[in-house]
C-alpha cells in the first residue's frame, strides 16, 4: 500500500512537472495582436513598442549573453538592426533568462556584454518573466517579426545556418521583412531551429 | 554471383548502419583503447538518421537530444544513463544524438564521451536543415534542447523538457515495455 501510493505521488508529480513546462497554448501565433509590454532597458530607461516611434514593425529577438546559439547569432542581429532599423524595422532584443539559474545573464552582465559589442539596439530584460510566454518563445534565440500594429507576421529562424554566416542560402527573417515591405504575407512565416531553452526560475 | 556478392554486401551495409546505435561490446573495446584526437564518432545527416527513429521492432527507443554547450542536457545524461542500466536486460535502446557544432568535436564532444563513457551511445547530427528536421522528428518541438523522443513500433512521445531524477524517466518508459 505505501508502495503504491509512493508511486502515485511520483506519477502526479511528474504529470505537474510535465504540465508546467509545456508550451503556452494561447501563446501569440501568426496574425495575432501582440500586447505591448514595458520592459527596463541596459540603460536603465523602461521600453515599450510604443515608445519606439515612427516604425513600420519591429524585429524581437529573445536572446541572451550565454547560449551558444545566441552568441553565433550576435553579430547577424547587430548587422540586422544597422540594415533594418533605417527602413522602419529595429531590433528589440529581450533576455528572458533568470539569473539565478544563468548567472550570465543577468542584468550588469547584459549592460557590459552590451558594452563590449556596442549594441546599437534597445537590450531589454524581461525581469519577472511575464513577456516571453506570452509570445511563446521557447528558446534562444528566437524571433518575432510584428508589423507597425504590432501583429505577428513571422516567427522563427534568423536564417538557415546557425555555425556560419557565410554559409547561409535562406535568410527567413530578412525574407521576411521583404515581404512586408511588398504588403506580402512572409513565407514561410514560421521556421524552426535549435537553440537553447529559456532558464526559468526553479 | 554478382547478384549474390551484391545482397551480401547491402546485408553488410545494413548491419553495419543498424549497429552504429546497437550497444555492441566490441565497440566499446576498440574505442576505449583509441586515442582522443583519432577517435571515430558516428556523424551523420538527417537522412541517415530518420531510419534510425523509425525502427519497426520490440524495442524501446529512447532517443535524446542534445550537446555539451547545453548544460541542462549535461546534467540529466546521468539519468538517461541510469536508464538503461536499469533495462539492459530489457528490449531497450537508448540514443543520445548530439547536436555538437562542427568545431568543437575533438575538443568537447569526443573528451566528454570519453570521460562519461557514452561511446555506446553517441552519434552525431549534422544537417542544416533544422528547419525540415525537427518537424519531421515531432511537430510539436520548437528546436529548443535537451528533447527526448520516445518509441517503440508506431507509438510515438516526445518531450522537450528536462528531466530531473531517473524516476521520471523510468515512469515514461514502463508503459512503452509492458505493451
Amino acid at each position: 500500500m505505501k508502495h503504491l501510493f509512493g508511486k502515485l505521488i511520483l506519477t502526479l508529480f511528474t504529470i505537474t512537472l510535465i504540465s508546467a513546462i509545456s508550451p503556452v497554448d494561447n501563446a501569440y501565433k501568426i496574425g495575432d495582436q501582440a500586447a505591448d509590454f514595458s520592459l527596463k532597458s541596459i540603460d536603465g530607461k523602461m521600453v515599450s513598442l510604443a515608445s519606439i516611434k515612427g516604425v513600420k514593425g519591429y524585429i524581437v529577438v529573445f536572446t541572451c549573453n550565454t547560449c551558444p546559439y545566441a552568441v553565433m547569432y550576435e553579430d547577424r542581429i547587430i548587422e540586422l538592426h544597422n540594415k533594418y532599423a533605417p527602413l522602419g524595422y529595429p531590433v528589440v532584443a529581450i533576455n528572458p533568462n533568470d539569473s539565478d539559474v544563468k548567472p550570465g545573464d543577468s542584468y550588469s552582465a547584459m549592460q557590459l556584454r552590451a558594452k563590449e559589442k556596442s549594441f546599437p539596439f534597445n537590450y531589454l530584460i524581461d525581469e519577472k518573466q511575464t513577456v516571453y510566454p506570452l509570445f511563446g518563445a521557447t528558446r534562444t534565440p528566437h524571433v518575432f517579426l510584428l508589423d507597425a500594429n504590432r501583429y505577428v507576421r513571422y516567427i522563427g529562424a534568423i536564417d538557415d545556418n546557425a555555425q556560419d554566416a557565410s554559409a547561409v542560402k535562406i535568410n527567413y527573417l530578412q525574407d521576411a521583412i521583404m515581404a512586408l515591405q511588398s504588403g506580402n504575407n512572409p513565407d514561410p512565416a514560421e521556421t524552426k531551429a535549435i537553440g537553447c531553452t529559456i532558464k526559468v526560475k526553479s | 554471383m554478382y547478384k549474390s556478392y551484391a545482397c551480401t554486401m547491402i546485408y553488410a551495409i545494413l548491419i553495419y548502419l543498424l549497429s552504429g546505435v546497437g550497444s555492441g561490446a566490441e565497440q566499446l573495446d576498440i574505442k576505449y583503447d583509441t586515442p582522443v584526437d583519432s577517435m571515430n564518432i558516428r556523424v551523420m545527416d538527417y537522412d541517415q538518421l530518420k531510419p534510425l527513429l523509425h525502427q519497426d521492432n520490440d524495442t524501446t527507443y529512447v532517443v535524446n537530444f542534445w550537446a555539451t554547450w547545453c548544460a541542462p542536457c549535461v546534467q540529466e545524461i546521468p539519468y538517461f544513463v541510469q536508464l538503461d542500466s536499469i533495462y539492459s536486460n530489457a528490449p531497450f535502446q537508448l540514443v543520445l544524438v548530439s547536436l555538437d557544432f562542427k568545431k568543437d568535436y575533438v575538443r568537447k564532444l569526443m573528451p566528454f564521451v570519453k570521460e562519461r563513457k557514452l561511446e555506446n551511445y553517441v552519434l552525431v547530427l549534422e544537417d542544416n536543415r533544422a528547419n525540415y528536421w525537427i518537424d519531421d522528428i515531432d511537430q510539436s518541438w520548437s528546436g529548443a534542447l535537451p528533447a527526448t523522443l520516445v518509441f517503440n513500433g508506431e507509438r510515438r512521445t516526445f518531450y522537450e523538457q528536462t528531466f530531473h531524477h531517473v524516476d521520471e524517466l523510468n515512469e515514461i518508459i514502463k508503459p512503452f515495455l509492458k505493451n
